[in-house]
């Protein structure tokens, strides 16, 4: 061991920052969108956010036992990833499969790999995945929030991604989207619309952004990048309709995935030009699924993709340490030299 | 005796410790493609254990006449003849077994498994030897997919034993054909029965088999120790032996 750590002389860096602390802070950057979507959706909503945390502590808790190591519940990033599964699920989905959700997350993505800062891709993106590939039906059944809606039940309707993948192939896109039945974009970013329950309100989740960012635990260059690639991107499409980007950016789980899953500390590059490219990845490959794939969205492949291509990334944007270059020229000189 | 011991290992080691499928890895494709349900995966081991020790008790039994030269075509040519023999059998006796497997049954014919046990094994060994390797890898492969193919299909259609009516064909007519499982049935998860729920599987498949066949290789690691070492009583190092087998070890 004595070999592998390397301990320098004074003075050290000493922080106040912890896994914990840093958890807190996400957990209460969540709360605004939290509320908002038990207003909603809710007291389901409430029983699968409930269900969804406990169930993550639970099986955090029993797969560090049965693999003998030390109990992480404390650092609280099981209550983090319950939290963002719950957001990524529809109001209405049954409790059992949101613990197979967490199941997934916790003990196969997470701790499979080794715990917290192991897994090499986003266990909360990983089980909504799965969930969606296994679970088609219900988990792609939205209902309107219980604020806007006119009959006795929730009714079931179409996500405005949904409505939207058809609008860039007509002709006239101001007139498709007048035409197509579209909340107004007040209610789009006040969360009046069908949709997860987290990412329905854009502003509660920038309230959480804005947060995030005062108490600097993330940078905003992922989101920023990632965000703003797809407007780019939708700009095209939409031949230069900025309704259309902002339908697109209100829309599906781009503000919950950009600010709150792309930026997952243990998969997302460290660097600044890896971040970057990070988020352009993830917002090119997004705006490809949004627009020619057969899902409507594609925010979690995205980033499940990219969190894949991190290693890589980081191979490629290592900065060099101050004098490197020249020793190796150095080097190269006096072998050519003898 | 110890010709005798070793030919019961012959069998043996092709189930848990040199299983073709989850510890030589050897087979994925066909472990992938079939196993997304148990009366398929059995049909397959079974059709693969059949060419299996017939092809490695000829090869076997040629192996001083094959020219080393041209020895990887002469196998497939043995291989071949037998696949399409269990072909033809299968067309006959249990069709819908044969349709299920589609493309699967011919393609034993460049099964990894054959193969390599036909180079790595029968070419070297005697023919007695060869047929319980054969036996036994063949049986590693059938207890591998029934396994995988368990968990998938429970899983992912709710169901077990599904269609293994087409399979009990060659016995006569069951009314039997399979267990529906209650709740699963109505809300499959279709993941497991798509090509990256067979992943999935398999990977934790190959996880439990090297856990537990590490637990097996600690025991040898431990003689290696200074007990072992002919230098232990002048050796400067013996109070530090045990930290050099906990790197090792990592």
């Amino acid at each position: 061991m004595q070999n592998k750590l390397t301990v320098s002389a004074s003075p050290h860096i000493h922080s106040s920052e912890t896994t914990t602390g840093i958890m807190l802070d996400v957990i209460i950057a969540l709360t605004p969108a939290a509320v908002v979507s038990v207003i909603f959706f809710g007291l389901h909503a409430l029983a699968v956010l409930a269900t969804s945390i406990i169930s993550a502590m639970v099986f955090e808790y029993v797969s560090r036992k049965i693999m003998k190591r030390s109990n992480t519940l404390g650092d609280l990033s099981a209550v983090v990833t319950g939290i963002i599964l719950a957001f990524n699920l529809p109001s209405t989905i049954p409790l059992w499969i949101v613990v197979i959700g967490t199941f997934i997350a916790i003990v196969i993505v997470k701790q499979m790999f080794g715990g917290i800062g192991q897994n090499f891709v986003n266990p909360a993106i990983t089980a909504r995945i799965i969930l969606m590939t296994s679970f088609p039906s219900l988990m792609s059944t939205w209902t309107q929030p219980l604020v806007t809606k006119t009959g006795a039940d929730a009714v079931t309707s179409a996500s405005p991604l949904a409505i939207m993948a058809d609008i860039t192939k007509s002709a006239d896109i101001k007139a498709a989207m007048e035409s197509a039945g579209l909340p107004s974009l007040k209610d789009m970013f006040l969360g009046l619309r069908p949709g997860s329950m987290g990412e329905v309100c854009a502003a509660a989740l920038l309230i959480g952004f804005a947060y995030l960012l005062i108490r600097k635990v993330i940078s905003p260059i992922i989101p920023l990048t990632f965000v703003g690639t797809v407007a780019v991107c939708m700009l095209i499409a939409g031949r230069g309709s900025l309704e259309f980007v902002a339908y697109q950016i209100l829309s599906g789980g781009l503000l919950l995935g950009a600010i709150f899953m792309a930026t997952d500390y243990t998969t997302s590059p460290i660097n600044r030009k890896g971040k970057v490219i990070f988020g352009i990845g993830c917002g090119l490959i997004t705006s490809l699924i949004r627009l020619f794939g057969v899902l409507p969205e594609g925010v979690s492949f995205s980033i499940i993709l990219m969190n894949i291509f991190v290693p890589h990334i980081e191979n490629l944007t290592t900065p060099k340490p101050f004098g490197l270059v020249k020793e190796k020229k150095e080097k190269n000189k006096e072998e050519a030299k003898a | 005796m110890a010709e005798k011991k070793s030919l019961r290992h012959e069998f043996t080691k092709g189930i848990v410790e040199e299983n073709p499928v989850l510890r030589l890895v050897l087979g994925t494709c066909p472990t992938l493609a079939v196993s997304t349900s148990v009366s398929s995966a059995i049909g397959m081991g079974i059709a693969a254990t059949i060419v299996l020790v017939c092809s490695n008790i000829v090869i076997s039994a040629l192996r001083k006449v094959i020219p080393s030269k041209v020895r990887i075509p002469a196998y497939i040519v043995i291989i071949a003849s037998f696949v399409t023999m269990i072909q033809l059998l299968f067309k006959a006796y249990v069709p819908a077994l044969d349709s299920a497997l589609g493309v699967y049954l011919p393609l034993i014919v460049v099964n990894c498994i054959i193969l390599g046990r036909a180079e790595a094994f029968a070419s070297k060994n005697t023919v007695i030897a060869s047929a319980l390797d054969g036996i036994g890898m063949g049986f590693g492969f059938t207890a591998a997919l029934f396994l995988i193919s368990t968990v998938r299909e429970i899983l992912g259609s709710g169901t077990f034993l599904a269609g293994i009516k087409d399979l009990l064909a060659v016995f006569g007519d069951f009314s039997f054909n399979g267990f529906k499982i209650p709740f699963i049935s109505e809300n499959p998860m279709i993941i497991f029965v798509l090509a990256p729920g067979g992943f999935f599987v398999f990977g934790i498949m190959i996880a439990l088999s090297n856990r537990i066949a590490g637990k097996k290789g600690k025991k040898k690691a431990e003689l290696r120790g200074c007990e072992a070492c002919p230098m232990a009583k002048s050796c400067s190092m013996v109070g530090s032996c045990d930290e050099n087998k906990e790197e090792a070890q990592a």
